[in-house]
C-alpha cells in the first residue's frame, strides 16, 4: 500500500509517496537520495544507519517511514550543514584522529556520538557507570567505548574513535 | 626507475585523508549510491539444499505480484560464456553445489516488491546426501591444484606456491631430537564481513555495460565480468572510487554483479542489487577452516632442527580454492629439516576466498602458538627463542631478504611492552578475580607487486598534475598515499596533485590485495613521473606547453624481485586478563612493532596496522562461523550472532614501526602494511591466555568454555 507522507530531513521538508513497508533508511537512500546514512545489516545490528530522530539517536533500518511523519530527522550530512556549512566538531575530530578507514560506518558513528554526548549531558547512565544515580556523567574512555558499542566498525578504528570523541566531549 | 627516496617531502607526513570530509559527512559515493535513472531492484533466490538438483520451479505467484518485472531462474536466464571461475557461472544449470547458492532473482520496481515476491517462488529439489564436515582423518583429502581448478595462475595454492615443500628428513630429525613438540591447532571458518555489503548497480547502454561495483580492483572486475558475459573488456566499465571495506572478499566474488547484469539485460532497465548481510555468508567467500599439525624438534641449545607443518583445510567442490596456510612456516625460522604440506577437503559448502592475510592468518596462529610451547619446552624466553632461530637468508629458497628487521621488532617491542619484567611462570599473577598474562608472537606477510598497472600523468602550464590510475581505496588510504607518492615523484607540493582512482576509464591497475597495492601503483606513478620529466626535457625544453602534456607509463620491471625474498614482519605483544570464575578474556593491551619498510603516511598506516591487530583480536576471541552439518549453512549469519569486536571490546592498541626503508621492493622503499597487522595477533593472545591461566587453547576462537575446568 502506498501512502503520501512528509519527512523533514536535515532541515528540509520532503513530500513523498512510500510503500508502507519502506523503512526510513530506504526512504532516505532510495527515494530522497540522501545516502549519508548507510545500510550495513538492515537488522538493527550494526549502527551504520544511525540517525537523530527528534534529537535522539535511532536506527533508520528499524524505523518505518510512514511512522515518522513530521519528525525532525538529522543525518551526518545535515550535521555538517548545521553551523554555517562547515564540518561539525565531531567530524573534524574524526578526520584529525583518523577515526575511520573505509568510512562506511562513519556517518553512523558520528551521528551516534552526537546523540551519545547529548545523553551523557542529560545524565543518562550506561552499563559501566560507577554510580547510575549520579546526575553528572564523566565521559572517560570506558564510558565512551561502552556507549558507542552499538556502532560496529569492521575496519576496527575503535582505538581512534574513542579519542576522537573524547576530545570533543572534554572541550 | 625514478628514485623518490632522495626527496622526502610528502612521503612520511601524517597527512589527513583527502576524502576525509566526504567520509565523515557520508557524501563519498559507494556503489549502491550512484544515482541511476529508472532503476529497478533485484532480490536473489537461494538454494535451500546443500547438494542436488532443482526439479521444478514455480514462479507464477511471484510474477503476478504488483511491480514485478521478471523472475530469472536457470530455466530462462541468459547463457554465459563458460568462465574460468566456476563461481561466476550463475544460473547456468539445475545443479546445486551449496546451500545458499543463487537459484534465481526477482526484479521489481521497488525493493519491497522484489523481496516480497521472492518469498513466493517455489523450487522443488532432488537432494543428494551432502558432505560438509572437515576432519583431518578423511580419506579423500587431496593435494590442491590451483591452476587446474580455476584461474590461470601457476602453482597449487592461492598465492601460486607449491602445495608441498620438503627439505632434508624431518621425520628422522623429529624422532631423534632431545626436545620435541607435536600439537594440532584448528581455526574455524571466518567471514570477512566488510561493512558495505557487496553491491552492483548495472546498466546496459548500446551493448556496453556500466557497473558501479564494490570491488577491490575495478580492472580485475572488468576482466572477470566481461569474460563471463562474453564481451570485450572495453565494453564493460567498472566504477568504484570508494569501497566500504573488502578484506579480500571483494576481489574474486562477483557472482552478484553477473546476476545483476543478466537481470538488467533481461528487463532492459538499470538494476540495483545489494546483498543482505545474511546472504553474504553464502555468496562472497570466507576464510576456510583449517586443521594444522605442527611438529618441532630442537637441540639442547634451543636451536630448531626440524619443522613440520601439515595442513588440512576445507574448500568447496564448486571451486578448489586453497589458502597458503603453511607457507609462512617456510620462511620464518631456520632448521635443516623441513616439511610443509597442504591438503584439501572438497565439500558441499560455499566457495571460500581471500580473507585478510589468507593463509598467514591461520598458519601463524598455529606456528606462533607452537613456538611459544616449544620455547617453554626448551626452557627459554619466547622472544629469545625466536631470535635464536632467526634465519640469515630465506631458509628454503636461500634468497637474501630484501629487508628483515624481525629481531629489531622483537627487541624494541619487548622493550616497549615491559617484557623484561615478565615472570615466565603460568597462572602466577592476579588482580582480584582476574588472572593476568602476557604473550608474544611474530608476524609476517609477503610484500609483492602484482602485474597490470599503468599510470597517466597530465600536467598543465599552471603546474597542476592529474594522476590517473584505476587503483582502489577500501579504507586503505589510497586516495591520500598515492597523492603523496605522486607529489614526491613529481617534485611538487601535494596541492598541485589531483589523483583519480577507481574507474576502468582510467589506466588499468592491479587489485588491492596481497598487500601489493601501494608497491604496484606507486611504482607505476613514479615511472610515469620519470617519463614526464624526460619528455619535458627532451621535447619541450623543460617547459610545459600551453596545451599541457600527458604521459603514460607501465609499472617498470624490478630485477630485484627474483633476487630477494620480500616480506613485511612484525612482533606483537598482548596483555590479557582472564576472569578466574567465568573464563571471560579481556585484552588489556595490544602492542605491535612492525617492519613495513618506509611508511608513506604514518597516520593511515597506523590505522591499517591497528585495524589489522584489532581484527586479529576479534579472530582470536569472538569470530566463528558455525556450519550446521545437517543443512550445510552458516547458522549465525548476521551481526547479532557472528560477533566481531565492538568498541567496548577494545582497550589499548598501539602500532609502532622500525624506521627502515627497503632498498629493493620499489622506488618508495615501502613494504606491504595491509595484512601483516592481523598476522600473529591470535597467537600472541593465545600465548598470553596460557601465561595467565596455564590453559593452552589450540582451537580458535578462545571462548570461555575452553578455559573453564
Ligand atoms: S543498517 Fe541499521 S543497524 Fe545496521
Ligand atoms: S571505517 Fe570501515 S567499517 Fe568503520
Amino acid at each position: 500500500m502506498d501512502v503520501e507522507i512528509t519527512l523533514r530531513v536535515d532541515g528540509t521538508e520532503h513530500r513523498l509517496t512510500v510503500d508502507t513497508r519502506t523503512t526510513l533508511l530506504d526512504a532516505l537512500r532510495d527515494r530522497l537520495g540522501n545516502t549519508s546514512p548507510k545500510k550495513g545489516c538492515d537488522h538493527g545490528q550494526c549502527g551504520a544507519c544511525t540517525l537523530l530522530i527528534d534529537g535522539r539517536r535511532a536506527l533508520g533500518c528499524l524505523a518505518l517511514a510512514v511512522a515518522h511523519q513530521g519528525a525532525d530527522i538529522v543525518t551526518a550530512a545535515g550535521l555538517a550543514d548545521g553551523d554555517g556549512g562547515g564540518l561539525h566538531p565531531l567530524q573534524r575530530s574524526f578526520i584529525a584522529h583518523d577515526a575511520f578507514q573505509c568510512g562506511y560506518c562513519t556517518p553512523g558513528q558520528i551521528v551516534s556520538a552526537c546523540g551519545m554526548l547529548a545523553e551523557a549531558e542529560a545524565g543518562w547512565p550506561s552499563a559501566v557507570s560507577k554510580d547510575p544515580g549520579a546526575t553528572d556523567v564523566v565521559l572517560d574512555d570506558e564510558e565512551i567505548a561502552e556507549r558507542m558499542s552499538g556502532n560496529l566498525c569492521r575496519c576496527a578504528a575503535y582505538a581512534n574513535i574513542v579519542p576522537a570523541i573524547a576530545e570533543v566531549a572534554h572541550r | 626507475m625514478s628514485d623518490v627516496r632522495a626527496r622526502p617531502h610528502a612521503i612520511g607526513s601524517p597527512m589527513d585523508r583527502i576524502d576525509g570530509a566526504q567520509k565523515v559527512t557520508g557524501t563519498a559515493t559507494y556503489a549502491y549510491e550512484w544515482p541511476v535513472e529508472h532503476a529497478v531492484h533485484l532480490y536473489p533466490l537461494q538454494s535451500t539444499i546443500a547438494a542436488g538438483r532443482i526439479t521444478s520451479v514455480d514462479t507464477a505467484e511471484a510474477e503476478a505480484e504488483p511491480g514485478v518485472l521478471t523472475v530469472l531462474t536457470h530455466l530462462n536466464a541468459p547463457s554465459l560464456t563458460r568462465p574460468d571461475d566456476p563461481e561466476l557461472a550463475v544460473l547456468q544449470t539445475d545443479e546445486v553445489a551449496w546451500r545458499g547458492q543463487f537459484t534465481g532473482a526477482v526484479v521489481a520496481e521497488t525493493l519491497e516488491a522484489a523481496r516480497a515476491a521472492a518469498g513466493l517462488v517455489r523450487f522443488g529439489y532432488a537432494p543428494r546426501e551432502h558432505d560438509v564436515v572437515l576432519r583431518a582423518d578423511r580419506d579423500d583429502l587431496r593435494k590442491p591444484e590451483h591452476a587446474a581448478q580455476f584461474g590461470s595462475a601457476p602453482g597449487d595454492l592461492q598465492d601460486g606456491s607449491p602445495a608441498d615443500s620438503l627439505l632434508g628428513d624431518a621425520d628422522a630429525a623429529l624422532d631423534s631430537a632431545p626436545v620435541r613438540l607435536d600439537a594440532t591447532y584448528t581455526t574455524p571458518m571466518y567471514h570477512n564481513n566488510p561493512m558495505e555489503p557487496h553491491t552492483a548497480v548495472v546498466s546496459w547502454d548500446d551493448g556496453a555495460l556500466t557497473v558501479y561495483c564494490s570491488t577491490q580492483g575495478s580492472s580485475f572486475s572488468q576482466m572477470l565480468i566481461a569474460g563471463v558475459l562474453g564481451l570485450p573488456p572495453d565494453r564493460v566499465r567498472v566504477i568504484s572510487p570508494h569501497v566500504g571495506g573488502g578484506f579480500g572478499s571483494k576481489v574474486y566474488p562477483h557472482s552478484y554483479a553477473v546476476l545483476a547484469a543478466m537481470a538488467a539485460r533481461t528487463v532492459r532497465r538499470p538494476v540495483k542489487f545489494a546483498l543482505t548481510r545474511q546472504q553474504m555468508f553464502a555468496l562472497v567467500g570466507y576464510r576456510p577452516a583449517s586443521i594444522q599439525r605442527i611438529r618441532l624438534a630442537a637441540d639442547g641449545d634451543g636451536r630448531l632442527t626440524a619443522i613440520a607443518h601439515e595442513v588440512a583445510e576445507q574448500t568447496a567442490k564448486a571451486k578448489g580454492y586453497a589458502d597458503q596456510v603453511a607457507v609462512c612456516t617456510r620462511l620464518m625460522y631456520t632448521a635443516p629439516h623441513r616439511r610443509t604440506t597442504h591438503r584439501l577437503a572438497p565439500l558441499d559448502i560455499p566457495v571460500p576466498t581471500i580473507m585478510r592475510a589468507p593463509g598467514e592468518g591461520q598458519g601463524m596462529f598455529a606456528l606462533e602458538s607452537a613456538m611459544d610451547e616449544m620455547a617453554l619446552a626448551c626452557g627459554m624466553d619466547p622472544v629469545e627463542f625466536r631470535i635464536r632461530n632467526e634465519p640469515e637468508v630465506h631458509p628454503e629458497s636461500g634468497l637474501p631478504f630484501s629487508s628483515r628487521h624481525l629481531v629489531a621488532c622483537l627487541r624494541e617491542g619487548a622493550r616497549r611492552a615491559g617484557w623484561e619484567r615478565r615472570d615466565p611462570a603460568p597462572r602466577a599473577r592476579r588482580d582480584g578475580r582476574w588472572l593476568l598474562g602476557s604473550g608474544v608472537a611474530a608476524s609476517t606477510y609477503p610484500s609483492p607487486r602484482l602485474p597490470g598497472s599503468s599510470a597517466t600523468i597530465r600536467v598543465t602550464p599552471d603546474g597542476h598534475h592529474r594522476v590517473l590510475i584505476a587503483a582502489a581505496d577500501l579504507g586503505t588510504g589510497t586516495w591520500t598515499t598515492l597523492t603523496q607518492i605522486a607529489a614526491d615523484a613529481l617534485g611538487v607540493p601535494v596541492e598541485q596533485v589531483e589523483v583519480r582512482i577507481g574507474d576502468t576509464a582510467l589506466p588499468p591497475a592491479s587489485v588491492a590485495g596481497f598487500s601489493s597495492g601501494i608497491s604496484s601503483w606507486g611504482s607505476s606513478i613514479c615511472a610515469a613521473a620519470e617519463r614526464l620529466r624526460q619528455v619535458l626535457e627532451s621535447d619541450h625544453g623543460g617547459t610545459v606547453p600551453a596545451q599541457g602534456l600527458e604521459v603514460t607509463a607501465d609499472m617498470p620491471a624490478n630485477p630485484d624481485e627474483d633476487r630477494y625474498a620480500m616480506h613485511s614482519f612484525g612482533a606483537q605483544f598482548a596483555e590479557v586478563r582472564v576472569d578466574r570464575d567465568t573464563g571471560e578474556v579481556r585484552v588489556a593491551r595490544l602492542l605491535g612493532m612492525f617492519d613495513v619498510g618506509r611508511v608513506i603516511n604514518p597516520k593511515t598506516v597506523r590505522s591499517q596496522l591497528m585495524g589489522g591487530m584489532t581484527q586479529g583480536m576479534s579472530m582470536a576471541l569472538y569470530e566463528h562461523s558455525v556450519l550446521d552439518p545437517r543443512f550445510g549453512h552458516v547458522v549465525n549469519h548476521d551481526f547479532g550472532q557472528y560477533h566481531i569486536a565492538a568498541n567496548a571490546d577494545v582497550h589499548a592498541v598501539e602500532a609502532h614501526w622500525v624506521h627502515e626503508r627497503d632498498p629493493h621492493t620499489n622506488a618508495m622503499g615501502s613494504k606491504g602494511a595491509g595484512e601483516v597487522g592481523i598476522v600473529g595477533t591470535a597467537a600472541a593472545i593465545a600465548n598470553a591466555v596460557y601465561h595467565a591461566t596455564g590453559v593452552r587453547v589450540r582451537d580458535l576462537p578462545i571462548t570461555l568454555d575452553k578455559l573453564l575446568p
